[in-house]
């Protein structure tokens, strides 16, 4: 037997220049970086204050620096995959050979849904939540920090495979019976498989996390119909985790088992049926989307009656759209496989059912339009991408109203239209409101705004290049062009492909703008200094905190009257201020100690242990396997058996602090 | 003030419901686990479902009416329905903080639930032996990661009552402890209700 199973010399591309030389600038870059750490001297920094931190706005920090480093990984599989179609047509093969051009595609989509899009979504609800909420952390710390770790396990497991061995050549929804042993044998879906079970068990955890903390603590007085938005939007979001994520963990479960014990779940033979993995994979693939795509509905609905200087339009209605569409999003799947041959009436349920979602949206777009009329809109960049937001989605749902109808579906399926479709919602809704989230609660999380020059160039460059990226693929799918061609030869397509291609250098400088202007606001903090905690003016409560938040966010729980809380204060405030005889001075608030939750290594070492078994798995390494499992059980026994849960901040210590702030906010 | 909060709402002076602020840890802790029991039992309907798609796929193998044996399986179902009640027996001791009656009770429920695995492996292993396996069929496969998956769920449920023990042993009954076991026994009560419709879909309806 051999001790690395089936691990060899051959699993590195010796003999492939360009996965060769990605992978060695992926290495020199993380050696760099663990380099500069160890000569500043900042690992005992990070371990204390950030790995082993249970602080729900440190890990929402990390998640989102985790998706934006994925984000990079991401696109650059984009630019291949954009100047491979370019250049590949007619007698031209391209750069790419198909093994590494299969293998780039399916990269692209897994990083970019579960590792970029999933990962900043989770980020930023994780940064924002407990503040909106009013509370001081989640209803589970220390698990929240066993989510992170076991997310960027599998984005570990991800980016190993580009070094050692290689990545599935399926597509990222990784079909049967292509992704069996029979026509996969390499590792390639074994890497898919396993650092999307890993990383699944993390979300699905986050899931649990969230919809705890939502329902079961939140400020006194915040009713359900006091939460912001964005905490709606949250709810529906992770209690579409909880139901859609078991789906894929028992459908790759399957799978797994197809490939490593020969049964016969989606096989050819043996009575064995790979439609049923691709219904179940929808059955969880398209409350997927929704899980990326409400949270940024939130998001905007917060920028936009934020910089509007209103309450937002028809908050009951917003509310409602958004529930609806959280059931109706289980009552769709089908709609991306009308070509499976359900029968007329099976596909048009499904058609309908799909057409039906664009009311509620329908709604949030009226209701988001209703919040900017009238108001006194203040263009800073938050905004900027909610606007650019609105006219971009709406464009990609009238595309995907029109994929709804199976006959249109019937010759549109698998073209380059679908692709424009979905990367023009998730472009214009996930990104797009990913961006205005970080531009949004950057000042909150660091205690200084991000520069609006470069922020404005980053979205104009974006926005710009999408449509110059998105739309000649409408057009080059219209002609009945494919998704997932190396090489083509109908030389038509080619002029359509060379400006998407340069439609993708222009969100290159997008992105290069944000770098910059990451880069210049670092530069300049003190001119970018928020003292106040409540830079835009804002209408929740996390703008009531001092910036960044003290570990335990309120000194004080706030006592919450209405919708927007931290609004309503201010304007009594205000008022009370305004009165010529002023009655007692207010009372300083009656401090008590806090306990804040300890920190704890557990995730960190739980993911080491992950890690570890993951990649036993692949490679067929039975005893690193043995070894992996005993560790992940003894660090959950350890955990189990530990003294102090929680350590006690003094109300003095609290008092000292939170006066600090508020003679700041005097001054 | 978190800590002793009232849970649930209360009307104010208004007369309007209003929410009194963050749950005590107990209840944050059980809800919790409910959610995640729900997703446990969202991730068993994925394999029912899959199963009802597969059970007549038998690809000329043996079939369920020739596999299955009905008083195997209400034996089985009855160790583990009386391992739910002393698991509720179980509850009520830890409640007492009675630790001898908690430990009988709960040595109780291990046995009985090691009872019920040791019947599904002899099942299990009699279908081997005569070459029903995983790799024979679909029908076969979905059969055995359906019922195999169930009774993994039940040897976890065992491990986590062993260290349950150890835990009430070595640090009595502080809230940590009880808060574990009031999710322990709510594991093992979902099990039964798992049971229920797997025996009712993969026994009952499979044996005609």
């Amino acid at each position: 037997m051999n001790l690395l199973g089936e691990l060899s010399w051959s699993a590195i591309p010796f003999d492939q220049p360009i996965p060769l030389g990605a992978s060695v600038a992926m290495i020199l870059a993380v050696l760099l970086v663990l380099g500069w750490i160890t000569r500043e001297g900042y690992w005992p920094y990070l371990w204390r204050e950030w790995i082993t931190s249970v602080d729900h706005k440190r890990i929402g920090v990390m998640y989102c620096v985790l998706a934006l480093v994925m984000l990079l990984r991401g696109f650059s599989d984009a630019i291949l995959m954009r100047s491979q179609q370019a250049f590949a047509a007619g007698g031209s093969q391209g750069y790419l050979p198909p093994e590494h051009y299969d293998q780039i595609f399916s990269a692209h989509g897994t990083i970019m849904i579960f590792f970029m899009a999933m990962t900043i979504m989770i980020g930023l609800m994780n940064f924002a939540l407990p503040l909106q909420l009013g509370v001081r952390d989640v209803a589970f710390p220390t698990l929240n920090s066993v989510s992170l770790w076991l997310t960027a396990s599998g984005v570990l497991l991800t980016n190993i495979s580009l070094v050692i061995g290689e990545f599935a050549k399926t597509g990222w929804m990784n079909y049967p019976p292509l992704s069996e042993l029979q026509y996969s044998p390499g590792v390639g879906v074994d890497y898919y498989l396993w650092a999307l079970q890993i990383s699944g068990i993390g979300t699905l955890m986050t899931g649990i996390n969230f919809v705890t903390t939502i329902l079961k603590m939140r400020a006194p007085g915040m009713s359900y119909m006091r939460m912001p938005v964005f905490c709606w939007t949250a709810l529906a979001t992770n209690l579409l985790i909880v139901a859609a994520f078991p789906v894929l963990t028992a459908t790759f479960a399957m799978l797994l088992l197809d490939r490593y014990l020969g049964f016969h779940f989606f096989t050819v033979d043996a009575g064995g049926n790979m439609m049923m993995y691709v219904n179940l994979f929808w059955v969880w693939g398209h409350p997927e989307v929704y899980i990326l795509v409400l949270p940024a509905f939130g998001i905007f609905s917060e920028v936009i009656a934020t910089f509007s200087g209103k309450p937002l339009f028809g908050y009951r209605s917003m509310v409602a759209a958004t529930m609806a569409i959280c059931i109706l999003s289980f009552l769709v799947w089908l709609h991306h496989f009308f070509t499976m041959g359900a029968g007329a009436d099976v596909n048009g349920f499904f058609g309908i059912m799909s057409m039906i979602i664009a009311v509620p949206t329908g709604v949030k777009i009226f209701n988001w339009l209703f919040t900017m009329y009238g108001g006194r809109v203040r263009f800073h960049v938050p905004i900027l991408w909610s606007i650019g937001f609105m006219i971009t989605f709406a464009l990609g749902g009238m595309t995907g109203v029109l994929l709804a109808m199976p006959p249109a579906d019937f010759v549109l399926h698998n073209s380059l239209f679908l692709i424009a479709h979905f990367h023009n919602v998730i472009i214009g809704a996930v990104v797009f409101g990913a961006m205005a989230g970080y531009n949004y609660w950057f000042p909150k999380a660091f205690g200084f705004r991000l520069e609006e020059r470069w922020g404005a160039a980053a979205f104009w460059c974006w926005f710009v290049g999408f449509y110059l990226s998105f739309m000649p693929l409408y057009v080059v799918g219209m002609m009945g062009m494919t998704r997932r061609m190396q090489h083509y030869d109908n030389l038509s397509w080619r002029p359509w492909l060379i400006v998407a291609g340069i439609g993708s250098l222009v969100i290159l400088a997008g992105i290069i703008s944000q770098i910059v202007q990451l880069v210049v606001s670092i530069r300049n903090r003190e001119a970018l200094r928020d003292v106040t905690g409540d830079p835009w003016n804002g209408r929740t409560l996390e703008w009531s905190t001092p910036s960044p938040p003290p570990p335990w966010n309120f000194a004080v729980l706030p006592q919450v009257t209405g919708i927007d809380a931290f609004w309503i204060a201010k304007q009594t405030h205000a008022r009370e201020a305004a009165r010529p005889q002023r009655a007692a001075p207010a009372q300083p608030p009656d401090y008590e100690p806090i306990e804040v939750p300890n920190n704890s290594a557990t995730g960190f070492v739980t993911a080491f242990f992950a890690v570890v078994t993951g990649f036993a798995l692949i490679w067929h390494i039975w005893w690193m396997v043995i070894v992996g499992v005993i560790g992940a059980v003894a660090t959950m026994l350890v955990f189990a058996w530990r003294e102090q849960e929680e350590v006690e901040i003094p109300a003095e210590e609290v008092a000292r602090i939170d006066r600090e702030y508020h003679t700041e906010l005097a001054a | 003030m978190s800590s002793t909060a009232v849970f649930g709402a209360e009307p104010d002076v208004a007369g309007n419901v209003s929410y009194v602020g963050p749950a005590p840890k107990r209840i944050v802790v059980a809800y919790g686990f409910w959610i995640f029991l729900l997703s446990d039992i969202v991730m068993f309907s994925a394999l029912f479902a899959t199963y009802a798609v597969l059970a007549h796929a038998d690809a000329g193998g043996p079939d369920g009416a020739q596999l299955f044996h009905q008083s195997r399986v209400a034996i089985e179902t009855g160790c583990l329905l009386l391992s739910s009640y002393t698991c509720g027996l179980m509850w009520m001791a830890v409640g007492a903080r009675n630790a001898g009656a908690t430990y009988l009770a709960a040595a109780v429920t291990f046995l009985l639930g090691a009872a019920f695995l040791a019947l599904e492996a002899s099942e299990f292993a009699g279908m081997v032996m005569i070459g029903a396996t995983p790799e024979r069929s679909a029908f076969l496969s979905a059969f055995f990661t359906l019922v195999g998956c169930h009774g993994v769920h039940v040897t976890f449920g065992l491990l986590w009552l062993a260290v349950m023990m150890a835990q009430v042993a070595t640090k009595g009954f502080r809230p940590m402890v009880e808060r574990r076991l009031l999710c322990f026994s709510l594991f093992w009560h979902a099990l039964d209700i798992i049971w229920v419709g797997l025996f009712t879909v993969v026994y009952l309806m499979g044996a005609r």
